[in-house]
């Protein structure tokens, strides 16, 4: 293989060809999943931003979107990566930014091919949107620190080798100030996952409970009392998931309602037409609007649309679901299956309607509910004034709980 | 369903065009000015338009050798958008959208009126009412008979001022797109909802017309003229909505009650919140009609690239005319009292987009049309 300059000067024409040599070297038909990932990371084809030997090569982010075209172009589709999306999405760049190289050297790989799965310790009962409130404490213990707290809608913790964990460190100052993040092996002793069956009758998530859970200061990430600002790493990566492929006309839950509609003309009235028709518009706006991000993105220009998305999403999605419901009218007062199971992501396609109706109201809860995602909007994009803070200077420990 | 993916971002040049044709507004036709035109008998503004059309608004899709830009409707859909942004009462949308668009599509037929549109020294009308939606059926209002045309099309935009009229007429060997001279018509003004954009009822009683286009190809004519403008409408919606966004992101940060701005209450920021998500997914939609209606102008376009350009145009109309409408609602209601006065300009921008809703098709019916073509059909009994 050619090794064509790294960094900055790498283009999309340059790195199509590092795909394609790549793929000639490592044909995707006939090699292990994890070994050709395992390669692709050491070929700096992973994240080509992350720097060279950490799974990158230096690259603008834009192009890595390049990166995956080429690959699925070539006949590369990875399988079974629903299990790893807080690995590659938050733990990851946060990992990157914020840890020592002793830290990326050791989890970004085996995260990168699926090795180790990962989990993300933030929620806790009484600190959801407002998650800097956050009462699980980590106190100095040695050259460590033992951990005690209950967290909260955690998916997928019950598979998870490792966590990102938020904990208080100081509750003498103010709540965003005492904050630590930590890197957390869930078979530490102490670790207790139980399920939460939630209102589809299945547990994607779980409570953890940590009881005096040891974690070695070497796994501390970022300075002790910086976990805030840590943490907005992570969920700035949360809501940005943007980018990759052109998504078609009719992509998502819309394309299930106007199945429904085109294949059972029986179930049409008036007024179910309409609400399609509205529904089908604001699905098309919805995509016009990623797609414009995207092109933007690849030309190197993000705008602030990002933040909107997952928004506008959700509240499609409830829509929908629930036109849905209306649409099969006496079908819909049944349900596929209440059997509590444990499922590895939301498989919204291949279940019934009334699934569809429940699990779309977690969308505007789960990832920032829709009221933050206002707030953000209001106060980061149209620069509106805060509202006043009552908790501002106050340490954590006089707040009201 | 394929559909090709169109390029939504905005060019350099197109950039350009539109800082100079927002700092020709803001230094010619500011609220104030627009606010005290309306309440004369000169509502356009033929002097500002003759300076529109020196920076070459007038003719942007012309080709140059007729002296026109050669641009597209890419580009005159971002001087729509600066003239909705400033509710501009000049002809753009009836003159250099309507009527331009569906003289080019007579082909060679009326290239000298073409000429004289780009150049600015005159302005045409479509004689359609401005209600009428892109796919209805090719109108009766006006008979023709050997070159004679009789009859009444009421709600014209842009007729007032115009030098020319670009008349629909149907007579014994069909549909017929017909050139009249302005003089030869009776043109009387209409009292309108929007200020800015006068109407007039335009009465031929035995005008002379030259036919440019006969048959189907005055039906394909009438029908891209008003899918173009249908396109460039929801641009110049976008350019509403988008004032009354920033206006009123203006306001309440500086207006105070309760000891604070308003403008820090999570009720009002909220709700200014949903509307910028509204205004930016509009403005995807937005370039997305834009564009695909360009590319169904291009040389060599064929049914697949007009069905999308119907598609795009009726979606944006569908979409951007509520948003447009909310956002200038919006608008009135949080700016409170000063918000429902004469004096503050929130009002041509609310009248501006109910009435631009109205036009060219409702969104109710765009979305009907939509459903054809997109295989969702409405229910049959």
């Amino acid at each position: 293989m050619t090794t064509a300059p790294a960094g900055a000067s790498l283009d999309a024409p340059a790195l199509r060809q590092r795909v394609a040599d790549f793929v000639a070297e490592h044909d995707p038909a006939t090699t292990d999943q994890r070994e050709f990932l395992a390669a692709r990371f050491d070929a700096g084809l992973a994240w080509v931003h992350f720097p060279e030997g950490e799974g990158g090569l230096g690259a603008p982010r834009a192009l890595q979107s390049v990166v995956d075209e080429e690959f699925e172009r070539l006949g590369y589709t990875p399988v079974g990566r629903e299990g790893l999306v807080i690995g590659l999405g938050m733990a990851a760049p946060t990992i990157l930014a914020f840890g020592t190289s002793e830290q990326r050297a050791r989890y970004l790989k085996p995260l990168y091919t699926g090795e180790e799965v990962w989990c993300q310790l933030f929620s806790e009962p009484g600190a959801g949107s407002d998650l800097a409130a956050l009462g699980t404490r980590a106190v100095r213990d040695g050259d460590g620190w033992t951990v005690t707290g209950q967290k909260v809608w955690t998916s997928l913790a019950h598979r998870a080798d490792f966590a990102i964990l938020v904990a208080r460190t100081d509750p003498d100052v103010p709540k965003h100030k005492g904050i630590t993040y930590f890197i957390c092996d869930m078979s530490t002793d102490g670790v207790d996952v139980r399920a939460l069956r939630q209102i589809t009758g299945e547990a994607e998530f779980n409570e953890v409970y940590l009881n005096d859970v040891r974690i070695p200061d070497t796994q501390r990430l970022g300075d002790e009392g910086e976990g805030w600002r840590v943490a907005q790493t992570t969920l700035m990566n949360e809501r940005v998931s943007i980018g990759g492929y052109p998504e078609p006309r009719e992509g998502g839950l819309i394309a299930v309602v106007s199945h429904i509609w085109r294949t059972r003309p029986e179930l049409r009235t008036p007024g179910l037409h309409d609400a399609l028709m509205r529904l089908w518009v604001d699905a098309e706006a919805a995509r016009l609007t990623k797609e414009r991000l995207r092109q933007q993105l690849a030309i190197g220009q993000p705008g602030p649309e990002g933040s909107a998305a997952k928004f506008s999403f959700s509240r499609l999605n409830q829509e929908i679901s629930g036109l849905e419901l209306e649409m099969l009218g006496g079908e819909g007062l049944t349900y596929d299956d209440w059997t509590f199971r444990r499922p590895e992501g939301v498989e919204m396609a291949k279940r019934s309607a009334g699934f569809r109706y429940l699990r779309s109201k977690g969308n505007s809860i789960e990832g920032g509910t829709s009221e933050i995602l206002r707030n953000i909007i209001a106060e980061r994009v149209l620069g509106l004034p805060a509202e006043p803070r009552v908790d501002k200077d106050v340490a954590w420990k006089d707040l009201p709980k | 369903m394929s559909e090709k993916q169109l390029d939504l971002l905005y060019s350099e040049v197109e950039e350009e065009l539109r800082a100079s044709v927002r700092a020709l507004l803001e230094d010619k036709s500011p609220a104030s000015s627009v606010l005290a035109r309306v309440e004369t008998d000169q509502v356009t503004d033929t002097a500002l338009w003759k300076e529109l059309a020196d920076v070459g608004a007038a003719g942007l899709p012309v080709p140059e050798e007729l002296g026109g830009a050669g641009a597209s409707l890419r580009e005159s859909a971002v001087v729509a958008e600066e003239l909705g942004r400033a509710v501009a009462p000049v002809p753009f949308l009836g003159s250099a959208v309507l009527a331009t668009a569906a003289l080019q599509a007579c082909g060679t037929e009326a290239a000298a009126e073409l000429e004289a549109l780009a150049a600015g020294e005159s302005t045409a009308a479509l004689t359609v009412p401005l209600a009428a939606m892109p796919g209805a059926a090719f109108p009766e209002d006006v008979r023709a008979r050997d070159g004679r045309l009789e009859g009444t099309v009421r709600n014209v935009a842009d007729a007032l001022t115009a030098d020319t009229l670009v008349v629909a007429a149907s007579g014994p060997d069909g549909p017929g797109l017909y050139v009249v001279a302005a003089d030869e018509a009776r043109i009387t003004p209409v009292v309108t909802l929007d200020l800015t954009r006068p109407l007039a009822e335009v009465s031929l009683e035995g005008a002379a017309g030259r036919r440019v286009a006969a048959g189907a190809d005055a039906e394909k004519a009438l029908r891209r003229a008003l899918v173009a403008g249908a396109a460039v409408l929801s641009a110049e919606q976008l350019g509403v909505a988008q004032w009354a966004l920033d206006a009123t992101v203006d306001y309440v940060k500086t207006r105070t009650q309760f000891g604070r701005p308003i403008g820090s209450f999570q009720a009002i920021k909220h709700r200014l919140a949903d509307l910028w998500v509204a205004v930016s997914q509009s403005r995807a939609v937005v370039r997305s009609a834009a564009s695909a209606v360009a590319a169904a102008q291009e040389p060599g376009a064929g049914d697949a690239e007009r069905t999308e350009a119907e598609v795009n145009a009726s979606l944006a109309q569908a979409f951007v005319s509520g948003v447009a409408v909310t956002a200038a609602e919006e608008a009135v209601q949080l700016h409170g009292g000063i918000g429902f006065t004469w004096e503050h300009p929130v009002h041509l921008y609310l009248k501006r987009a109910k009435s631009d809703a109205l036009a060219l098709g409702t969104a109710d019916r765009h979305r009907l049309a939509l459903s054809g073509l997109v295989d969702l059909p409405a229910p049959t009994a």
